[in-house]
């Protein structure tokens, strides 16, 4: 677009203020691209000197600097980082001033006299977050699963207002984690609508926020309400990639409904299937966010998953425990990094 | 009756509605109230007044009473309608009420006034969206500070991230340099391990930086997401190289390469970027609730969660900063909503 210089902005701030939207609209563009004009030759300066100096050769470095700088600093060198800790004791800070303990973390977190009751386990906190969000992993994943693929195979049908109805669903996946947690504890509290309308049909209250196993319940179905617009898009783009001549071969060949959808919708529709299991199962084993605001972990330990155990380790807590925490993260990256490496492999498969 | 039926059934150049098609029109009209039900609820609560929001079994709509100013009472009295004992019913303001008995007077003659037992009066409603919620929660909940830490911290953030990660997708698809392969595998292979398990070495690298309480220790860190940089080199593979020869036969340095070929022919995926950078960063809890203590720091997301907690019964005023966090991004949806669902279903992240 061209855009115009010099004395004609002023004429065209003035202009825009009485002309129709789209003017408004022509002017704030320009003011972007005028500035952006200003950045680049300013750096052009800086980079063609460098270039001079360097010559072409050493440019890609100079390019790829700034990221790998911040990279590696704030990425890279933490998950190093993460081994000291975990492999020191003590509650100081700095890792200069902590003292080697060996496998003496991992030896505390992974010490139980019977790993199916966590209160044997010497650090029981951690185990019942381990089964916490082992049974929030499950559960979760599996209904979030089925009912994006609903969703999805629904909206493939021939229907009307295709792109409302996708929005719709997909508009909590933008809400903020606390905003969700909020919007469904106002539903949910004691006094809140659905025990108004348990309670205008004759029933007693639900203390839905207060007894371990509804909490849990809950939990699980705010994350599928929350994101199961991402993946039924996801499922929803792999629906539309299957070409529509097998389904016309198969109607002719005389194949039902059932047929069709059991026989060509979901083998084609596998490898992405597959791929929203793993991207789901990586999501519900970091969830933190929408519980710590929704139930805070409680009641008591009933919503406590892993990372907020991480969290309260090593910055809530008041004897801060940065080699339990240091550990318990190894031990979850170590479960991520297996459920990766298979939808890499999966993903490989597919292409 | 039977005709009007057939006619809402018919369909264009088609049979008529069967039964898949009516459960599929169930269950989106059943998804909608599910998805929906929830945002309007919270945006019909937010109006309420304080009493109203405490009232149990809730009601849909935010009611409140009737008012009226009246002669020689400084504040405007709440009005009721009261059934005499005659069984008809008058319009009475009520100037005070002891135990079971309200003393009420007519506004049209306030001199006298009149008892009437609390049973045979009935509060005088009506739908009302008013604003002191919003009003006083912006000034308790220091809303306008909140607000500007998080637009710094996303549009700072999303500049950044944009800036660096295209000049490093920049470096890795269109140079052969020593060490390239390197830098992609370490980068690939941290795409696995997300940030929320290097918390506590974070935090060390933070504090000794001196980012505490800062929100460059929100803005930086993140910056250098190893998805931008996937994600745009993978875009700039796809530009074709003569173009960069034939600009540096024309003696254009390499940043202009960059700055005025490849970035704008990368349009679309910076696009991408940009819409998933806002939403990281608008929506991001965890990060700033660890690098951020003070609450003058705080950003939006941090600040409401805080707030719900020491204000635990103050639903009023929770609901109504809930709807100005929420509101932002709802407006930025409804702009680009077609945008952001092909540019998920196209790359798949989030």
């Amino acid at each position: 677009m061209m855009c115009p210089y010099g004395k004609d902005y002023l004429i065209m701030s003035v202009r825009s203020l009485f002309l129709p939207i789209k003017s408004v609209g022509t002017f704030i563009n320009c003011i972007f691209s005028s500035i952006l004009d200003f950045f680049i030759s300013a750096f052009d300066v800086v980079f063609s000197i460098l270039q001079r100096w360097i010559g072409i050769r050493g440019m890609p470095y100079v390019f790829a600097l700034p990221n790998l700088l911040i990279f590696g600093i704030f990425i890279l060198f933490p998950m190093l980082l993460n081994f000291v800790y975990a492999f020191t004791g003590g509650i100081e800070f700095f890792p200069d001033r902590r003292p080697w303990v060996g496998t003496a973390n991992f030896e505390q977190l992974l010490t139980c006299e019977d790993f199916i009751d966590p209160n044997t386990c010497y650090e029981d906190l951690f185990w019942r977050a381990v089964f916490n969000t082992s049974g929030y992993v499950i559960s979760q994943v599996g209904l979030m699963v089925i009912i994006s693929l609903i969703t999805a195979l629904v909206l493939n049908r021939n229907i009307k207002a295709r792109g409302f109805f996708r929005s719709v669903y997909f508009y909590p996946v933008l809400l903020s984690p606390i905003v969700v947690a909020l919007i469904w504890k106002w539903i949910l509290q004691e006094n809140g609508l659905l025990n108004g309308n348990i309670a205008g049909l004759g029933y007693d209250k639900v203390p839905f926020m207060v007894n371990a196993q509804w909490a849990r319940f809950w939990v699980v179905i705010i994350s599928v309400w929350a994101f199961m617009g991402f993946y039924t898009l996801i499922l929803l783009a792999g629906l539309q990639s299957i070409p529509s001549e097998l389904y016309e071969a198969a109607k002719i060949d005389g194949a039902n409904d059932w047929q069709l959808f059991r026989c060509i919708t979901l083998p084609l529709l596998m490898p992405t299937m597959l791929v929203v299991l793993v991207l789901s199962s990586i999501r519900a084993v970091q969830i933190f966010d929408v519980v710590f605001a929704f139930t805070g972990g409680g009641p008591g330990t009933a919503t406590l998953y892993l990372v907020q155990y991480i969290y309260e380790k090593g910055f809530s807590s008041p004897s801060k425990q940065f080699g339990l925490a240091a550990g318990a993260s190894l031990l979850m990256a170590g479960t991520l990094i297996v459920l990766t490496l298979i939808q890499l492999l999966l993903r490989r498969e597919e292409a | 009756m039977s005709a009007v039926t057939t006619f809402l059934a018919r369909r264009c150049g088609h049979t008529k509605l069967n039964i898949t098609d009516i459960i599929t029109y169930l269950y989106l009209f059943f998804g909608v109230v599910i998805m929906f039900g929830p945002i309007l609820w919270l945006v019909l609560s937010s109006f309420k007044t304080a009493a109203e929001v405490i009232k149990f079994p809730p009601r849909l709509l935010p009611y409140r009473q009737d008012t009226i100013v009246v002669e020689g009472y400084d504040d405007p009295l709440p009005l009721f309608e009261v059934t005499l004992d005659d069984g008809s019913t008058i319009k009475l303001a009520q100037v005070r009420r002891i135990g079971l008995e309200g003393q009420m007077i007519d506004p049209a003659n306030p001199g006298e006034i009149i008892k009437v037992h609390i049973n045979d009066r009935k509060p005088i409603e009506s739908v009302v969206f008013g604003l002191e919620n919003y009003i006083e929660g912006v000034q308790s909940f220091n809303f306008g500070r909140y607000l500007r830490n998080s637009v710094v911290v996303t549009v700072f953030a999303t500049i950044l991230t944009l800036l660096i990660n295209s000049m490093a997708a920049f470096a890795l698809s269109k140079y052969r340099f020593r060490g390239r392969t390197t830098i992609f595998l370490i980068m690939i292979g941290t795409l696995m391990v997300p940030l929320s398990v290097v918390l506590v070495p974070v935090f060390l690298v933070i504090t000794k930086v001196g980012w505490n309480n800062n929100l460059l220790g929100v803005i930086v860190p993140g910056a250098a997401t190893p998805t931008g940089v996937f994600l745009l080199r993978q875009y700039m593979l796809t530009i074709p190289d003569e173009l960069i020869d034939a600009a540096r036969i024309d003696g254009a340095s390499e940043w202009r390469i960059y700055s005025q070929i490849i970035l704008p022919l990368a349009r679309p995926a910076l696009a991408v970027l940009t819409i998933f950078s806002v939403m990281w960063r608008w929506n991001d809890f965890l990060w700033p609730l660890i690098v951020l203590s003070r609450s003058e720091f705080f950003t939006l997301q941090v600040g409401l969660n805080s707030f719900q907690g020491e204000l635990n019964v103050q639903w009023h005023l929770i609901l109504a900063m809930t709807m100005l966090t929420l509101l932002p991004i709802t407006v930025v949806f409804a702009f680009l909503q077609r945008h952001i669902t092909t540019g998920i279903a196209t790359t798949g992240l989030k």
